[in-house]
């Protein structure tokens, strides 16, 4: 008995749990029957159910990486407006809902007042999607965070209003692997060195093979450096992706003066319209400028204000491009075309002109 | 005992404008002086000081993990510890959120309760993944927080060469747009994979996520392995009357250009007396019409979902979107749903046996070929697969009349039904 009772506690292999439990009572109520919907006001959605329940919902920006104290903040207000209930977006924005119209303005001055902005709904720009950067990451070669907070703050008026052709989906990623994923404006690190290798601490860190089997180019091979097991680039062949240092860090990539940021657009998720679409890059060598990115915030918004003039009603960033070309794009945005704009990787043929169609 | 706080000048800088300020957080954090992880917060604030100065990560990987698991805990171990020594130790704790990320206040309250006794006070809402981040732990008190979070009824997510957290859009939960019940799927698919998602053994990583229509607002086709999409077989569905409060307020060049002319099929057309036509056969349920006419269009009776299956991101052969496996499965019984589950475990297996070492389904696929794929977890093929044909006659057809045979007798199985 004793020694069961000494037994170390083994995981319960729950799973993921049953939103049901904690969705507000007027979603579970009418789950899987709701009818219509429209956006009375920037910042909530009206749902309406075939019973004829109708709820509101309050959606807020949050800064995402968030303190107890921020989250506790945030559940106050959902005890006093929102029946306790919270829901949070893939953005991380916070949305509350309430049964009760009458609710609504007082949450959301309430919300406002707490600093936490209210909008993100319709053809607005969202919150950025987000990694983690300096913060937390062991590949970072910029910190997400940072970059969002500089970036929210100079678009916080697009987040607060729907004036934009369509929803604008702005991703942010510390590497070239890209976490942060496809975006209609995607601000991502571009390595433009090959990694400085510590051979004395290769061996001991890295499974040789791993790495060399990871180089989407097989620049890496085995080498012996003072006696010792260790690993050499070809720097000729070298793209410096990086993907050689998460699994050998003595094979540094991030590099204080050279790894620079670059930035794309035209990336959707979506099948709405038209098919989901990989963004493009349209400028890169933009200095990664810690704490505030002033150089990647000025193209940003050179980018977004190009797309908000031009765009049609439900245009996306990438449907705006494909009607009027890339050189209007290049032209409008002022940003330059260079060789390195044109792909030369698996498939790239696929992405030349094969056509008489140009715009002049 | 007041700690000395580190100088901050940069990210002080990061206080300023009207977004909320993650510094502004973690300064209130470090200050908590009465607090355990105040110390640790005031050392994570100066190696993040020294990164901003210095343009560089500090933070190394290692082993950490709680006892039976293999995966969910992100070790992180600081290069710089000399300097910052609280916080040494930084792990993150990767847990699975409710599907469709819903709370009440009280186990979000509980939650932040756990990391303020164990962790740093610092939770991300949510990684890219779809986690609960709780950020920031040593390494000695990780057993008890995850305890106590198991206690609650939550779960450790995936890291490494397993199977990840999952993510379902809101959905049915308030969704009219919704085709099937996104966040059923999830948890049934997902918790019949938890052995690898806890002892992670595959090839690379495996990811699964449900969307309730082609918004995709979980990004499904490009960020996932696995993409469930619902959609509909049937007709969409009109109320003509609220159509023509629509063209009212538009005007027909604003209804035409704003509606008529973005499909993508050419499949709608406005008639005379302001009433929709569509031409149902060729519509592709992409959602347009129905996303700006919400009061008018609406999705159709008979619900499922399409499947895609090998979306990924760059590394290493370049970035690849899911492509159709299954185009239409109707989700109405629970065989529908185990169904799914089925398929997937398929899909799962296929890879564990056939991936290479750190390749994705995606890659995988275009490393054998989609036949082969399909072959191999028994799905036939399917014009609805391809955007067109093949182009190359460089392929050898021995067996022509074998498939043709093939094709014209599920063609007439499907007849017969």
């Amino acid at each position: 008995m004793s020694e069961a009772q000494e037994a170390p506690r083994m995981p319960d292999e729950c799973g993921v749990p049953d939103p049901q439990k904690y969705m507000h009572p007027v979603m579970k109520k009418n789950y899987g029957a709701w009818d219509w919907h429209d956006r009375p006001i920037v910042g909530v959605l009206h749902h309406v159910a075939k019973s004829g329940d109708e709820v509101w919902t309050v959606k807020a920006g949050t800064q995402r990486q968030m303190d107890i104290h921020t989250i506790r903040k945030l559940c106050d207000i959902a005890d006093e407006f929102a029946d306790g209930h919270v829901r949070f977006t893939t953005r991380s924005n916070i949305e509350y809902t309430v049964s009760d119209e009458g609710k609504v303005k007082p949450l959301i001055e309430k919300l406002e007042g707490a600093g936490f902005p209210v909008g993100g709904t319709g053809n607005s720009v969202s919150m950025i999607s987000h990694t983690q950067g300096w913060l937390h990451c062991d590949i970072p070669g910029t910190d997400a965070s940072g970059v969002v907070k500089s970036l929210m703050d100079a678009m916080y008026h697009e987040f607060k209003h729907e004036e934009m052709p369509n929803r604008v989906k702005i991703t942010t990623s510390c590497c070239q692997i890209n976490c942060g994923g496809q975006g209609d404006i995607a601000i991502n690190i571009q390595h433009t060195k090959p990694p400085i290798i510590n051979h004395d601490l290769v061996s001991n860190m890295c499974e040789r093979p791993a790495v060399v089997a990871r180089c989407p180019v097989a620049a890496i091979r085995p080498a012996l450096v003072n006696g010792k097991p260790t690993l050499e680039v070809d720097e000729k062949k070298c793209i410096c992706c990086g993907a050689c240092f998460p699994p050998c860090p003595p094979m540094q990539i991030n590099d204080p003066e050279h790894s620079k940021l670059a930035i794309w657009v035209g990336g959707k998720h979506s099948s709405t319209r038209s098919k989901p679409s990989f963004h493009k890059l349209v400028i890169a060598g933009i200095p990664n400028n810690a704490p505030r990115w002033p150089e990647a915030t000025e193209v940003v918004l050179k980018i977004l204000y190009a797309y908000k003039e031009g765009g049609k009603p439900w245009e996306r960033m990438n449907e705006w491009i494909d009607r009027i070309g890339w050189p209007k794009f290049f032209e409008l945005t002022g940003l330059p075309f260079t060789k390195f704009h044109i792909e030369d990787w698996r498939g790239g043929r696929n992405a030349l002109n094969a056509s008489s169609h140009v715009h002049l | 005992m007041a700690t000395k706080k580190h100088d901050t000048p940069l990210l002080d800088q990061l206080e300023s404008g009207p977004w909320p300020s993650f510094i502004t957080g973690l300064k209130h954090l470090a200050s908590d002086e009465d607090q355990q992880y105040a110390p640790m917060v005031n050392s994570l604030l100066g190696q993040l000081e020294h990164s901003y100065e210095t343009r560089k990560g500090y933070w190394k990987g290692g082993t950490v993990g709680v006892r039976g698991y293999g995966a969910g805990i992100i070790p992180r171990f600081s290069e710089v510890s000399s300097k910052f020594p609280e916080s040494k130790e930084f792990h993150t704790m990767r847990v699975m959120p409710p599907a469709g990320m819903h709370y009440d206040t009280k186990v979000l309250r509980e939650l932040c309760d756990v990391w303020e006794k164990y962790g740093s006070g610092l939770i991300a809402l949510h990684g890219q993944s779809g986690d609960i981040m709780m950020q920031g732990i040593s390494s000695e008190n990780v057993q008890p927080a995850f305890d106590e979070m198991n206690e609650m009824g939550f779960d450790l997510g995936g890291a490494g060469a397993g199977v990840r957290t999952s993510m379902s859009c809101v959905g049915a939960a308030r969704c009219e747009q919704s085709c099937y019940d996104e966040a059923k799927a999830m948890r049934m698919v997902i918790n019949n994979m938890l052995d690898d998602m806890h002892r992670p053994s595959l090839p690379y990583k495996f990811k699964a996520k449900f969307s309730g229509c082609a918004n995709d607002c979980v990004n499904a086709s490009h960020r996932s392995d696995f993409a469930v999409l619902g959609t509909w077989k049937d007709d969409i569905k009109v109320k003509q009357d609220e159509i023509k409060k629509i063209v009212e307020t538009l005007g027909r060049k604003g209804f035409n250009d704003q509606v008529v002319n973005m499909c993508p099929t050419r499949a709608l057309s406005l008639n005379d007396d302001d009433t929709l036509e569509i031409d149902n056969e060729s519509c592709v349920k992409c959602m347009h019409c129905i996303n700006v006419c919400t009061k008018a269009l609406s999705v159709g009776d008979e619900k499922g979902v399409t499947i895609l299956v090998g979306g990924k991101r760059t590394l290493k052969i370049g970035d690849l979107m899911g492509t159709v496996l299954i185009p239409f499965h109707k989700m109405d019984s629970e065989e529908d749903y185990e169904w799914l589950v089925e398929l997937s475990e398929n899909v799962l297996e296929f890879f564990a046996d056939n991936a290479l070492e750190h390749e994705r389904t995606g890659e995988m696929i275009e490393r054998i070929g989609l036949v082969n794929f399909l072959e191999g977890v028994g799905v036939d093929v399917d014009p609805n697969m391809v955007t067109h044909p093949r182009t190359s006659s460089y392929v050898r057809m021995d067996d022509w009349d074998e498939e043709v045979a093939k094709w014209n007798k599920r063609k007439g199985t499907a007849a017969a039904e």
